[in-house]
């Protein structure tokens, strides 16, 4: 009864209800769209990385000065220590890897990219290819996919290396995404033999370890650490899977951030609801009066204003909820021109979300006028006019 | 203490007065509204409380109703004292053994006659269908069956205060409290519903207290209370009363 009491209240005043729901289908559709964006973000920057959290990367330690401390030059990782490495850590994989970058000539164009310089062996560990083959003798090279997109490289071009000889394409890789490890896809592979040969370089750059069980990961990483920083610190351990965290944890909070500012349209939502069930109230004071005098109890006027609220409250959310799937469209097709991330449990969960603080702050904003209506004094309400 | 308060009300009054005094505070210095009232109703009385404006006749009969409590003194309804008690144990009380009649009539604008019927019988009993009882009790009040579905708006004076009146039976209380019931009424319509109320105190007993100016309809009571400055100048019955007016 208190429940229709309400719903013909609302119908009467339908213009300022209309209003009302309006303002809380907006802070809903707002604080939803804005969650779904966050979660795309997040969920589209985890598939961007290469990496799925189960490699250790091995680099030389940051502004350590590198003593000689198992013979290694400043500021790179020596065959010993690789070799240190392969034995602490076996029977995972570990991948020596060197790192450069060089002028290069591809025909007549001249251009700048990252060179890495890998055993043949671990080439097909790490790397996917996309066209033609693994490098296949000493002057053979494997291009970027974005490398070879932008500079017209195909299987078959050569490729001048500043002035340490010329390469043949022998594949092209996939693109891989950005890695923490390597990021080929803006650079070329060759054989380490002929990046030795061409650079004389006599120390690693970073060694990647692979590892096949990834709960064992902390376990190696300091069989690592222990390995080769029982002195002083020669290298820096890493694992990519704390990277990953650590990025995807950022990101979350940043996105759950943003979204809190959404919630500033439904505190405002609330305050419109706020206002219309006042006047609400001050309209209604002789009707309140008439209530009372005929038996009905403080909790059920109370009861009565609270129905009020949250029919407004679940009208607007419900429509709100529906508008903010169209609202979560239109904002992942702007900014992420894919909406791959849209229909996802993690992203339509916003969804529920939404609705629930949108009937939240309505039944919130709703509390402070029914208290003030079950308040007032029937007398007293009842002589008004 | 409990079973003192109760024993001043225990001597078959259906509404007792115990020196009740009402004052309201406001700024300019107390309004004593009501001075020291001791009244004892019966049940089945029919009451007119007649007085000069402003001298406390609302306000002791909305005391009755328990939309307000005394400042001093006690008063019992049924036997109970409604001192200490709480806003809802009041409004209960109210809602199952008071009616009220308003001069305004005062109907619920959004429901139509039979729904402001229905209203406080699905207070009382939590929402149960309850149209045949709300038909019979407006049928009894001279409501044309017609008329059940009308807005109050869309209803003469007469035909809401007849609404009104039904709405005030549908839970069978035992006293029935009227402010001016036909203030706003003309005179052959006021007429009409005393004709009800009298036939409602004398055939089922309901124990009436009614405030008027109106000599003519005060008249349908069988004692006259006279109040002036918040204090009984007499309560005696029927005769002394009308000498008293005439
Ligand atoms: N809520 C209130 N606040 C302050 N004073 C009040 C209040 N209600 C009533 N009074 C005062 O109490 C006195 C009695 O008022 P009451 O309404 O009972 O008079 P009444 O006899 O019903 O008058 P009328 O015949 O004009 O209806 C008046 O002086 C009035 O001003
Ligand atoms: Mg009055």
């Amino acid at each position: 009864m208190f429940f229709d009491f309400a719903r013909r209240n609302v119908r009467l005043h339908w213009l300022r209800s209309l209003l009302a729901v309006l303002g809380i289908i907006i802070g809903v559709v707002t604080i939803v769209s804005i969650g779904i964006l966050g979660n795309s973000l997040v969920l589209a920057i985890s598939d961007s990385l290469s990496t799925v959290g189960d490699s250790i990367i091995v680099t030389p330690h940051a502004g350590g000065m590198g003593f000689g401390g198992g013979g290694s030059t400043p500021g790179l990782i020596s065959d010993r220590d690789v070799e240190q490495i392969r034995r602490a850590v076996a029977p995972q994989v570990t991948i020596p890897v060197y790192s450069g970058s060089s002028r290069m000539k591809i025909g007549t164009e001249d251009t700048v990219g990252v060179i890495y310089g890998l055993k043949p062996d671990d080439i097909p560990i790490l790397l996917e290819l996309s066209e033609g083959t693994y490098l296949r003798g000493a002057s053979s090279a494997m291009v970027g996919a974005r490398f070879a997109k932008n500079n017209d490289i195909k299987v078959g071009s050569r490729i001048s290396v500043g002035d340490k000889g010329s390469l043949r394409v022998v594949g092209i890789l996939e693109e891989r995404g950005m890695g923490f490890d390597i990021n080929p896809d803006y650079g070329i592979v060759v054989d380490s033999r002929w990046f030795e040969d061409a650079f004389g370089q006599d120390g690693y750059d970073l060694v990647i370890v692979k590892v096949k069980e990834l709960t064992r990961i902390e376990e190696v990483k300091s069989d690592i650490e222990r390995q080769l920083n029982r002195r002083e610190t020669v290298v820096d351990v890493i694992d990519t899977r704390a990277i990953l965290d650590t990025i995807l944890t950022a990101f979350g909070q940043i996105s759950t951030f943003v979204t809190a500012i959404g919630g500033i349209s439904l505190i405002v939502a609330g305050v419109s609801i706020l206002n219309v069930m006042l006047m609400s109230v001050t309209e209604r004071i002789k009707e309140i009066g008439v209530l009372r005098s005929i038996g009905t109890r403080r909790k059920e006027i109370r009861r009565m204003f609270l129905y009020e609220a949250l029919i407004l409250g679940v009208i607007g959310s419900g429509i709100g909820g529906v508008l903010s799937i169209f609202g979560g469209y239109a904002i992942s097709i702007a900014m992420l021109q894919t909406t791959e991330y849209l229909f996802v449990p993690s992203s339509l969960i916003y969804i529920a979300y939404g609705i629930v603080f949108g009937i939240g702050t309505s039944l919130l904003s709703g509390l402070y006028p029914a208290w003030k209506a079950s308040n007032l004094n029937p007398i007293e309400a009842l002589r008004h006019e | 203490m409990e079973e003192e308060i109760n024993e001043i009300c225990s001597n078959g009054s259906i509404i007792r007065f115990r020196e009740v005094t009402k004052v309201y505070p406001l700024a300019g210095g107390d309004v004593r509204a009501l001075d020291g009232i001791s009244l004892d109703i019966a049940p089945g009385e029919f009451i007119a409380i007649m007085g000069p404006s402003g001298s406390g006749k609302s306000t002791l009969l909305n005391l009755m109703g328990c939309l307000d409590t005394p400042t001093g003194g006690d008063l019992c309804i049924k036997g109970r004292n409604t001192r200490g008690m709480t806003d809802e144990e009041l409004t209960v009380l109210r809602r199952d053994h008071i009616g009220f009649i308003f001069q305004q009539f005062n109907l619920l604008p959004l429901l139509n006659a039979l729904e402001n019927v229905q209203y406080p019988l699905t207070l009382k009993t939590g929402g149960r269908d309850c149209t045949g009882r709300c038909r019979e009790v407006l049928a009894a009040m001279d409501l044309d069956e017609s008329l059940f579905s009308h807005k109050p708006g869309e209803l003469s004076g007469g035909q809401q205060q007849r609404v009104a009146i039904a709405r005030a039976l549908v839970n069978d209380p035992e006293i029935l409290l009227a402010d001016e019931p036909t203030g706003n009424l003309d005179s052959k319509t006021g007429t009409a519903i005393m004709a009800l109320l009298d036939d409602l105190n004398r055939n089922q007993g309901k124990t009436i207290i009614m405030v008027t100016h109106d000599p003519a309809i005060a008249r349908y009571a069988r004692r006259i209370i006279r109040i002036v400055d918040g204090k009984i100048s007499s309560s005696g019955g029927e005769a002394a009363a009308l000498a008293n007016v005439f």
